[in-house]
């Protein structure tokens, strides 16, 4: 920006803490303030004012607030369309620095000088105005698919609903009743898939493509070009609902459970089945069915199967064990189960099951044979400890379910990174994000249903539902040139200065969302409305050449280098912390609000994610004679928690690389260290920096100094 | 085609789903007003030590959250206001509200001079009355706003007076009074998430009859760094070291008794509460005392528990908790069936696994919106009506983020649907 002005508030302990006339003066003499003022409550109303009426009558296009932490009274300290900048000295000083006043000042110097840098370098984003069309593609005719569909055309959204079979209705157009999906929930209700299948062809502006698939998708949310198998013509779609459901797991596996030895061992598909067409009967014979036994978890929560819990299957068989009192009331039923799952408020429906007389017996299968007509299981009983043997007409195997889209294409996407959504090892495309469920990793396409995570159709119905939604907002948000969920609403974007690329792909394979295609060379071909402005191809490029309008390599190395080191002889350390400001900076702000001791040495910036985190930088830093930099962030592995899934990680991995470099350069590699930190524990996070801080004082100074 | 409804919808409850619906709301082009009763966002889950089956802060979600809240223009917060009537009319919902005397204006920064001039304590309703805060208080360190509260029924008032000259901002207006107001909105999201099953009526449990007994949600708070014990897991009575450490299941669910329903979470909360006992204490032992193991999609996490040798699952119902006399240890009893062999396992520490309940006793709930035998109301059948989260069912986070979601499409919807 231009014109940058300096507002210092002495509030809140700030003016008790440092000399505001020396930080004032810093900020013009050092940081280029063309006007610097300080207020003892700027936030409030006559605080504003003084800011207003400066920036009116020196025409400043940037403000430097000098006051308590970024995160807070940002809506307070909006001013226009004039560029924002925060130095956090209640938070980072005046809270927590228990220094002398020599010492305090410097600190407050330097987040002025780093503030006003940052101020200077940044620009007004030029926003994105991309046309979009509102029309959104939905794959799968399922309940999730169904719903999805139907719901987006009802907030006034065209569809185009592919489906790879002739007639919709998916799984649940296979079943005779539902599992109860409304108070009381106490018995099977009657399967309206098909009224919900008429709804969406009587639907205003939904395109119906049966026994179709995708040939491929390539674009970017607001402009995808889908191509459907077999046609030469590509239709756009602003977003994009994958809902192609799930198949049951492959009963041949499970020889061990009896299938294949006995006909009158069958899958719950099967007695579904035999239930619509109205032939509850043994299929050896066609005769009653006088017992039967259902055995649960049928390759589920089996790790030589499926390693997870298939949810539905319990539901189902209380619901079947109703099919066959229905065609004979006299009939004996067993359950062998791990446990029974109808959580929440299908206790009820599980209670029918066991007032009819249902036997529950939480056990193992150990054998199944065949005996004449009948089946003999035998079973370990957990709860009696005994072995038990049975003789009954029927054996159903409550199956699991395997998503559909495991092991088969379904989107054909041209992008560099992969035709289909990443999935974790079950195989569902699922977000790992417990807060935010519909996260994906490739903007602009949302799974729903059993796609998803195996789900009961109530709640395929009602994921279908939030998919759609999330789809129509990532349209409406792309159309506005914002960026979605989690920096939803930035306007910045990453640029890239293309005649410096040198080809080396760093940036297209380490983007956790797919964002950059290449071209034959090698070239990324930005689509920035894909792009989360992670930052992490900002990071992960050797010759700088990324860069957003308020964040770039050059912004960052300028607040650095304006840290000012004293000579190794006046024993001031200098500790730069560069943390995740999504997780980091609030658990700062909340160690301070403790008013825990941080040490002096210090100095903070806060990053998009640590894995925007460029080498450079730490260069910089050791070079300047910083003596050591802590780079915090986010858990990584299995349970990881960045926000943008593999920065903290990818950081994490650049660091190590960076240690060889700190071996040749005669830097111990003591000195750069990566700390994954968790949110919850704000109040030990000073210790960790502190810490840290002792054991690079221990190593003495960094020869670079001075 | 005809667009998004453009009109104001209005999303009562400030816990995790309503903060959703509100945010998903506004990202895609509609205004809204989240209106929340207690002063600050956060609702239950600010309450929570960690989320199963990551194991992760929900003050993670929650900063995401509020950012992008900040972020957004057209997301008004109300927080210290009840809402007193909800009725239909010709184009919407004419909503009448409360708004409760904070008597903390926003010119208050946080910045903790009152608290040291404050000469009265409240028991603080956030560590579930484990202990207490003055009655001038920041509700709980990510509050939103980050600002504070006056506790009205604590406060003496005026008589006493002495946190207005100690407010170095003139934030204290101890005269302020409730104010009526009326908001009209297309749409109604109701988000008034739960409570914990009042466990003053699980006497035959331990509950209040033996000190170290407690409930999953104090649970939460003992595990908590900003808790009453500062994250450490100490026993109530004497402070020891919780090692032996007893989970009961189903205290109150799946109770004709009690609660005729599952809770749906409280097996993954003690799965998570009995990982964060073994963390804490190397030399420690758990036992669960379940009736079914209702991990949900979560088997991956449930094995990980069970393959800790010091962590033991009992199939069984618990029928008798007694506190041996001076030791403060305590005796559980448990059977899995009513002729079947029993158990007994010796606590420090026994944690119920109590249930939900639904929080829409406290709010007007319009006419024609019905409820269910146990309170939860009972779907969207009034159009322009929609009920998310553990207002409509027992439910994890995960879920009730997906409704909030689902129920934002239907909100913002131009065509009227029966």
């Amino acid at each position: 920006m231009e014109k940058v002005g300096f507002f210092l508030c002495t509030g809140c302990g700030i003016g008790e803490s440092v000399d505001d006339a020396g930080l004032l003066k810093t900020a013009c003499k050092e940081g280029k303030a063309q006007v610097a003022r300080s207020h003892a409550r700027l936030c409030a109303p006559e605080g504003l004012t003084l800011v207003r009426d400066e920036m009116a009558a020196a025409g400043l296009d940037a403000v430097v607030i000098a006051a308590c932490s970024e995160r807070e009274l940002s809506g307070v300290f909006r001013f226009g369309d004039a560029h924002v900048e925060r130095a956090s000295l209640r938070e980072q000083v005046a809270w927590v620095c228990k220094a002398e006043a020599e010492d305090r000042q410097m600190l407050a110097e330097d987040y002025t000088r780093m503030a006003c840098v940052r101020a200077a370098k940044s620009a007004r984003p030029t926003r994105l105005t991309p046309a979009v069309s509102r029309r959104l593609l939905v794959v799968g005719g399922g309940a999730a698919g169904l719903s999805a569909a139907l719901e987006a055309s009802r907030a006034g959204y065209e569809v185009v609903l592919v489906d790879k079979d002739k007639t919709l209705g998916g799984w649940m157009a296979t079943c005779k009743l539902q599992v109860p999906r409304k108070a009381p929930f106490a018995a099977a209700e009657d399967n309206d898939i098909l009224e919900l299948v008429g709804a969406v062809k009587d639907a205003p502006g939904i395109q119906i493509k049966s026994s179709c698939a995708i040939g491929s998708i390539s674009g970017a949310p607001g402009a995808f070009q889908v191509t459907l198998q077999g046609e030469a013509e590509p239709f756009t779609v602003g977003a994009i609902v994958v809902a192609v459901g799930a198949t049951p797991y492959d009963v041949t596996k499970l020889g061990h459970l009896g299938y294949g030895t006995h006909p009158n061992v069958i899958t719950q598909s099967e007695l579904e089945a035999l239930a619509k067409q109205g032939q509850v009967a043994r299929p050896s014979d066609g005769k009653p069915i006088q017992s039967a036994l259902f055995v649960q978890c049928a390759g589920s929560r089996d790790e030589a199967h499926l390693g997870y819990c298939s949810t539905t299957c319990c539901p189902e068989t209380i619901k079947q064990l109703a099919y066959l009192k229905a065609a004979n009331g006299a009939v004996r039923c067993h359950v062998v189960h791990k446990d029974m799952r109808l959580p929440g408020l299908l206790e009820a429906f599980y209670r029918s099951a066991q007032a009819d007389g249902t036997e529950f017996v939480q056990g193992e299968i150990k054998a199944v044979s065949s005996a004449g007509q009948g089946v003999r299981v035998e079973l370990h009983d957990a709860q009696s400890g005994e072995q038990r043997q049975l003789e009954v007409d029927l054996v159903v195997l409550a199956t699991g379910m395997v998503p559909s889209a495991k092991d088969t294409s379904v989107l054909n996407l041209t992008y560099r990174l992969g035709k289909e959504l990443p999935t974790r090892d079950s195989g569902f495309a699922s977000s790992h994000f417990i807060c935010f469920p519909y996260e994906t990793q490739r903007t602009g396409i949302y799974a729903a249903g059993a796609v998803h995570r195996p789900m009961l159709t109530a709640d395929a119905m009602a994921d279908g539902a939030g998919a759609a939604h999330k789809a129509i907002q990532c349209v409406e948000m792309t159309a506005r040139g914002e960026a979605v969920h989690p920096r939803a609403g930035d306007l910045t974007y990453p640029e890239f200065s293309l005649q410096r690329c040198t080809q080396c792909k760093r940036c297209t394979e380490e983007c956790p969302f797919g964002t950059l295609d290449e071209d034959e060379k090698g070239t990324p071909k930005p689509n920035p409305e894909r792009c989360r402005r992670c930052g992490v191809c900002l990071g992960a490029c050797p010759e700088r050449i990324v860069s957003f309008a308020n964040y770039s390599v050059d912004m960052v190395g300028s607040m650095i280098k304006s840290i000012s080191v004293p000579d190794e002889f006046e024993e001031k350390p200098r500790v730069l912390c560069l943390v995740c400001e999504n997780d980091v900076l609030p658990a700062i702000d909340m160690a301070a609000s403790l008013r825990k001791p941080l040490s002096p040495w210090v100095r903070v910036v806060a990053l998009r994610c640590l894995g925007s985190t460029n080498l450079q930088w730490l260069n910089d830093s050791m070079i300047k004679g910083i003596d050591g930099v802590m780079l915090i962030g986010c858990r990584h592995g299995d349970d990881y928690q960045c926000h943008f899934v593999k920065g903290s990680e990818l950081c994490n991995v650049r660091m190590e690389k960076i240690q060889e470099t700190l071996t040749r350069l005669m830097l111990e590699p003591e000195r750069i260290r990566v700390e994954q930190f968790a949110l919850g524990d704000y109040g030990k996070l000073f210790d960790v920096v502190n810490g840290f801080v002792e054991r690079v004082v221990a190593l003495g100074p960094n020869p670079n100094k001075g | 085609m005809a667009g998004l409804d453009p009109r104001r919808v209005v999303v009562v409850g400030g816990g995790i789903s309503g903060i959703t619906s509100a945010i998903e709301i506004a990202e895609t082009g509609t205004e809204v007003t989240l209106v929340e009763r207690s002063p600050s966002l956060g609702g239950r889950v600010a309450g929570m030590f960690r989320y199963f089956p990551k194991l992760c802060p929900p003050y993670c979600g929650l900063e995401i959250q509020y950012r992008r809240i900040k972020a957004n223009p057209r997301i008004s917060v109300m927080t210290d206001t009840e809402v007193t009537a909800a009725d239909k009319c010709a184009d919407g919902w004419k909503l009448s509200l409360r708004r409760n005397a904070r008597k903390v204006t926003d010119r208050c920064t946080a910045c903790d001079e009152c608290t040291a001039a404050c000469p009265v304590e409240r028991r603080n309703p956030h560590n579930q009355a484990l202990d207490a805060t003055k009655a001038i208080f920041l509700p709980h360190r990510l509050a939103f706003p980050l600002r504070y509260a006056i506790d009205a029924q604590a406060c003496p008032g005026a008589s006493c007076g002495k946190c207005v000259p100690a407010c170095p901002f003139g934030a204290i207006d101890l005269s302020m009074q409730p104010q009526d107001l009326e908001l009209t909105a297309s749409k109604v999201i109701w988000a008034t998430g739960w409570k914990p099953y009042d466990a003053a009526r699980l006497a035959h449990l331990g509950f209040q009859r033996v000190p170290n007994v407690i409930t999953n949600v104090m649970f939460e708070r003992l595990a908590a760094l900003d808790g009453p014990t500062g994250g450490k897991l100490l026993r109530p009575s004497d402070g020891k070291e919780a090692k032996r450490v007893v989970f009961v299941q189903c205290a109150g669910s799946r109770d004709d008794e009690h609660l005729p329903y599952c809770s749906a979470v409280c097996c993954q909360a003690s799965l998570k509460q009995a990982s964060f006992v073994r963390e804490t204490y190397p030399d420690s032992r758990v036992e669960i005392f379940y009736t079914d193991r209702r991990a949900g999609d979560n088997e991956d996490f449930l094995r990980k528990v069970q393959s800790d040798p010091n962590i033991v699952f009992t199939k069984g119902k618990v029928g008798q908790v007694t506190e041996e006399p001076g030791s403060g240890d305590i005796t559980v009893v448990a059977q899995d069936t009513p002729t079947g062999p029993s158990r007994t396992a010796i606590a420090d520490l026994v944690v119920l696994a109590t249930g939900i309940v639904p929080e829409t006793s406290l709010a007007a709930i319009p006419s024609g919106i019905t409820r269910d035998a146990y309170g939860f109301l009972t779907g969207s059948h009034t159009e322009g009506f929609e009920v998310v989260g553990c207002a409509s069912r027992p439910s994890d986070v995960t879920r009730s983020v997906q409704d909030a979601t689902g129920a934002g499409i239907r909100a913002q919807r131009s065509l009227a649907v029966r």
